[in-house]
């Protein structure tokens, strides 16, 4: 019980903190990224256009509304003959066409650029589930989750796989968004111009956790990425104290080995998250919390209070079993 | 046989005509009346409530996102919440309450005494309400729909929504789409054949090219949908694998068809709303629309053209560029017959005779407003590149509210204070009908307006709640707040009603000084609406300089050559328009006293010639059972009890057995008067 309101407690005072990761709001406005770059563009060209195109219309709409309180009425006066052709054939018709051509020569030219990427120098696949993401990397050999890392200024393509439902790959600082569908191949560029810790989300409802399918993407300089990767291709490290080997028996005791993966070890599930290197990963709980140790007990202790519905079952635990995981999987960097 | 020297009695006529069309007063009469106002206001009513609930589940959201990570709603529930508030105000408040308006005023403003098809008329409501209490039924029953509006499969596949939520969902608008179905077949058959004498099709109201126009989207797009949801529950029931990507089937088959009905469906709720605007606002500027015929093209393309850009909702599925400008185009292109049918309400204000700012005008200026930011943001969503930003967050909730409750609520609310008093024949009160619009108005900005840039700062739509600090927060705030502040203005509406039924001024028959035929016959319109077929020579009778000099309720006014035009040019003042007691037959002409048994006239469908009389059918129970058996039929189906769907069934084929059975009561022989 007073674990239970410790790990309530702490999640509720680290859920404010989530934010702190990244560098950035999640706005499609604040860019790190090419395509980000020029979709912001286009949408600052529309939203002049628009306000320009609702104040003249307003204009038109309120003018003559305005006029009428300064003047007699009078309905002995025939209607004004108004130049029919001119405000539907001009004003409802040409006008918004030649605007609307615009628009269009402009979402062309947007879309163009978006489609003709070059190669690319990394191609990272990114398997949805309800709720979190998986990532690989084929060439590197590479399976995290929740947390993509690339190097600036490369172009990276970004293989897109369902395990259930339909997800929405999105990170808002970077690019469009694309739907991740079953049975479909998608894929699209992603690439980073600065370094930074960008916010992702889960874009299309996916079910009662779809709020909490966040992840994170790390942009960072070519020599820090080599060695982000070197580390991620080693297995999971030797318990280096007593009390992480005693939590490395526990998580292997208990049924989480059986979901989890912890290359290196005999924890060889692939129902969850692969954890050989969770202990590196800024996020717990899919982007749902800062990955801190509070965070960590009180979501191992009861996954259903921080995300309702989680597939993640809470596993029996007394208070030194918890105390010992959490230092096990922090280990794991 | 009459000569045309013969009088006719007007106190007579009218008594007998009460007497043929008379639904009485009992428990009998109320479940059998085939009336299509009675069958308009229940409608209004029923749609309105619709309306209200899913208000409540918005304001419930609302609480939820006030304030970021907040616990009061737990997800399952925030997920039926708005997939309930979606479904609701799409299905049973948006499209029902205009087709209770057009029930209520197509045979009114085309000056027939009813509907083509009354019976049809009265099984379209019973299966809408029936429909409307089944997927009702699953909220008392804990498994609301929990997919969305748009239910995309996978998620509600029987693997991924094992409960009977999604099957409510799909059983219960199933159900409906055979309301809407008959309901629309029932619109275009009056509107092409019922018109009175002398309205060519070239004089119809706009509002009757607005419903005809949705009327026809229904018959062709609803097939799609019904198609789609028999094939989800073929899958959820019998192992089908039409959207099963394992088995060779495809998810993607499920938004394409929901799409190529959805998005026309859009149209729907709002084509007949326009043609409102296109009634509405030539009253109050005190003349004609302008180009009324360029309104009536753009109203036709709008729904021809609204089935060429489903896939706009679908630009992050990873469709083919080449694709995707294609229906990025089309997208664009089908803003432009609504741009004309703005100007041309923005030249009929330019060039008003006066304006008079009466509440309906000032609903009628919101929606415009409202249409415009709608329609421009429906313009940005088709731009490819910015709606894979913007797709599925907060930015198209905004503009999906803009359009709904910009171009639905607003001109709605506008013809409830237009149409109302003719309905009952007191007007709703002016003050307190201003406080209503600048609340609804301030709040609908308020609550609509922050969403687009919400949206833009990257906060999806569908999330029961949100981190703190990721720049959402005050803006979720503010809508909230503009949310309710929009409900109290709502709340103000339903006083005004309520107050108007208990002692609202007298409305007389044309209160507004309006030119279409309703306003023809008083306020409220007897059962049988006319009684004598009026005959037009113009698109605005009522202000035509031609002499119409047979009043609705047989009121004739032979004094003033022009009573109609001396009542419209004195505003707002209800007119007393009293006339001579008995009129001779060679006055009336032959076709409009039709007074032996239910009738009215049919005419031919372009010019409006007469060309038969029709003998309508009198109160019948059919309808109820056929729609009762239907719903059982559709209860069974859902709680897997064969035997009772096949009982169902039988019942069915029995009420429409007994409603096709020839009747034996014989009216006496109809022989021309003169």
């Amino acid at each position: 019980m007073i674990h239970s309101t410790f790990g309530a407690m702490t999640t509720i005072r680290a859920l404010a903190q989530v934010r702190a990761i990244y560098d950035s709001d999640p706005s499609t406005l604040i860019t790190a990224g090419p395509d980000a770059q020029r979709i912001a563009t286009l949408g600052w060209i529309m939203i002049v256009a628009a306000t320009i195109v609702f104040v003249v219309v307003m204009a038109i709409l309120l003018i003559p509304l305005w006029r009428s309180r300064n003047t007699i009425a009078s309905e002995d006066t025939l209607p004004v003959i108004v130049n029919e052709r001119a405000w539907i054939l001009y004003g409802g018709a040409a006008i918004p066409a030649l605007i609307l051509s615009g628009v269009f020569v402009l979402t062309l030219s947007a879309l163009r650029t978006h489609v003709s990427a070059g190669p690319a120098q990394l191609t990272i696949e990114v398997i949805a589930h309800q709720w979190w993401w998986e990532v690989r990397y084929p060439e590197q050999q590479i399976t995290t989750a929740n947390e993509i890392h690339l190097p600036v200024g490369r172009q990276v393509m970004v293989m897109l796989k369902s395990a259930d439902v339909i997800h929405s790959f999105w990170i808002p600082n970077l690019a469009g968004k694309t739907d991740v569908i079953p049975g479909s191949n998608n894929s699209m560029w992603l690439q980073a111009d600065r370094s930074g810790t960008w916010r992702g989300q889960c874009a299309e409802y996916c079910g009662v956790q779809h709020a909490h399918m966040d992840l994170t993407v790390v942009a960072e300089p070519g020599a820090v990425f080599a060695r982000w990767v070197a580390n991620q291709r080693a297995e999971a490290r030797q318990p280096a104290d007593s009390a992480v080997l005693a939590g490395e028996r526990v998580f292997l005791e208990l049924p989480c080995a059986s979901c989890h993966q912890i290359r290196g070890t005999q924890a060889s599930g692939r129902v969850g998250p692969d954890l050989t290197h969770f202990g590196s990963r800024l996020t717990i709980a899919a982007g749902t919390l800062p990955n801190m140790r509070g965070n960590l007990a009180g979501w191992i202790e009861n996954p259903d209070i921080i995300k309702p519905g989680t597939k993640m079952p809470a596993v029996p635990v007394d208070g030194p079993q918890l105390q010992a995981i959490v230092a096990y999987i922090e280990s794991l960097k | 046989m009459a000569t045309t020297s013969e009088r006719v009695d007007i106190t007579e006529l009218t008594a007998r005509l009460d007497r043929t069309w008379k639904t009485p007063k009992s428990l009998y009469g109320a479940l059998s009346t085939v009336d299509h106002k009675t069958i308009g206001k229940r409608y209004l009513v029923t749609a309105f409530i619709f309306m209200l609930f899913a208000g409540l589940q918005a304001a419930a959201m609302r609480a939820q996102l006030a304030r970021p990570d907040s616990t009061m709603i737990s997800p399952e529930a925030y997920d039926q919440l708005f997939s309930m508030h979606g479904t609701t105000m799409i299905f049973w408040y948006a499209s029902p309450i205009l087709s209770g308006f057009s029930n209520y005023l197509v045979p009114l403003m085309i000056g027939s005494r009813d509907m083509a098809f009354p019976r049809l008329n009265a099984f379209s409501y019973w299966t809408f309400l029936l429909s409307g209490l089944l997927i009702y039924a699953s909220v008392l029953n804990g498994t609301a729909p929990h997919g969305g509006w748009f239910a995309y499969v996978p998620y509600t596949s029987a693997q991924y929504s094992p409960g009977l939520n999604t099957d409510f969902y799909a059983l219960a608008l199933l159900f409906l789409t055979i309301s809407t179905t008959v309901g629309a077949i029932n619109f275009i058959v009056t509107i092409f054949k019922m018109r009175c004498p002398g309205m060519s099709v070239s004089r119809m109201p706009l509002f009757m090219w607005s419903t005809l126009t949705t009327s026809v989207v229904i018959v062709f797009a609803m097939p799609a949908l019904t198609a789609a949801l028999i094939f989800l529950e073929l899958d959820r029931r019998f192992g089908t694998q039409f959207y099963d990507a394992v088995r060779g089937g495809s998810p993607l088959l499920w938004q394409h068809l929901f799409w190529v009905f959805g998005h026309p469906w859009v149209y729907v709720v709002i084509l007949p709303a326009t043609g409102m605007a296109s009634m509405i606002i030539p009253t109050f500027c005190r003349r004609p629309i302008v180009g009324h015929v360029y309104v009536a093209l753009a109203t036709v393309s709008t729904g021809i053209f609204g089935f060429g850009v489903w896939a706009h909702h679908m630009f992050a599925t990873g469709m083919p560029a080449l694709s995707t400008m294609f229906f990025s185009a089309a997208s664009m292109g089908v803003s432009i017959p609504s741009a004309v049918q703005i100007f041309a309400w923005l030249a009929t204000i330019w060039s008003a005779r006066r304006h008079v700012l009466a509440t309906p005008m000032l609903f009628m200026l919101g929606f415009v407003c409202l249409f415009v930011i709608g329609g421009i943001s429906g313009v940005m969503t088709a731009s490819v590149p910015f709606d894979l930003q913007v797709h599925d967050t907060y930015f198209v909730v905004a503009h999906l509210h803009y359009v709904l409750v910009g171009i639905n609520l607003f001109p709605v609310i506008a013809a409830f204070y237009y149409w109302l008093p003719k309905m009952t024949g007191r007007m709703l009160d002016e003050k307190l009908g201003k406080w209503n619009f600048w609340l609804m108005f301030v709040g609908a900005n308020m609550a609509f307006f922050p969403m687009h840039i919400l949206g833009l700062r990257g906060m999806p739509r569908r999330i029961y709640t949100y981190p703190a600090g990721m720049g959402w927060d005050t803006l979720n705030m503010i809508e909230t707040v503009g949310a309710f502040v929009m409900a109290v203005g709502v709340l103000l509406f339903i006083i005004n009603v309520l107050k108007s039924f208990r002692g609202g001024a007298l409305a007389g028959n044309n209160p507004w000084g309006a030119s279409s035929l309703e306003w023809l016959t008083s306020s409220p319109p007897p059962e049988y609406n006319f009684v004598t077929i009026p005959t037009v020579v113009g698109r605005d009778p009522l202000w035509d300089s031609h002499d119409e000099r047979i009043g609705p309720a047989g009121e004739l006014d032979s004094a003033s050559p022009n009573p109609v035009r001396a009542a419209t040019t004195r505003e707002m003042s209800p007119d007393k328009v009293v006339g001579p007691k008995s009129v001779s037959v060679a006055e009336l002409q032959p076709w409009r006293v039709l007074d032996v048994g239910r009738e009215t006239l049919e005419t031919t469908l372009l010019d409006g010639d007469p060309q038969a009389i029709l003998r309508l059918p009198e109160n019948t129970l059919w309808p109820l059972v056929l729609a009762l058996a239907l719903a059982a039929g559709f209860v069974s189906a859902l709680f897997k009890q064969p035997v009772w769907a096949v009982i169902a069934g039988v019942v069915t084929l029995i009420s429409i057995a007994g409603w096709l059975w020839p009747k034996s009561t014989a009216y006496p022989v109809r022989t021309a008067r003169t």
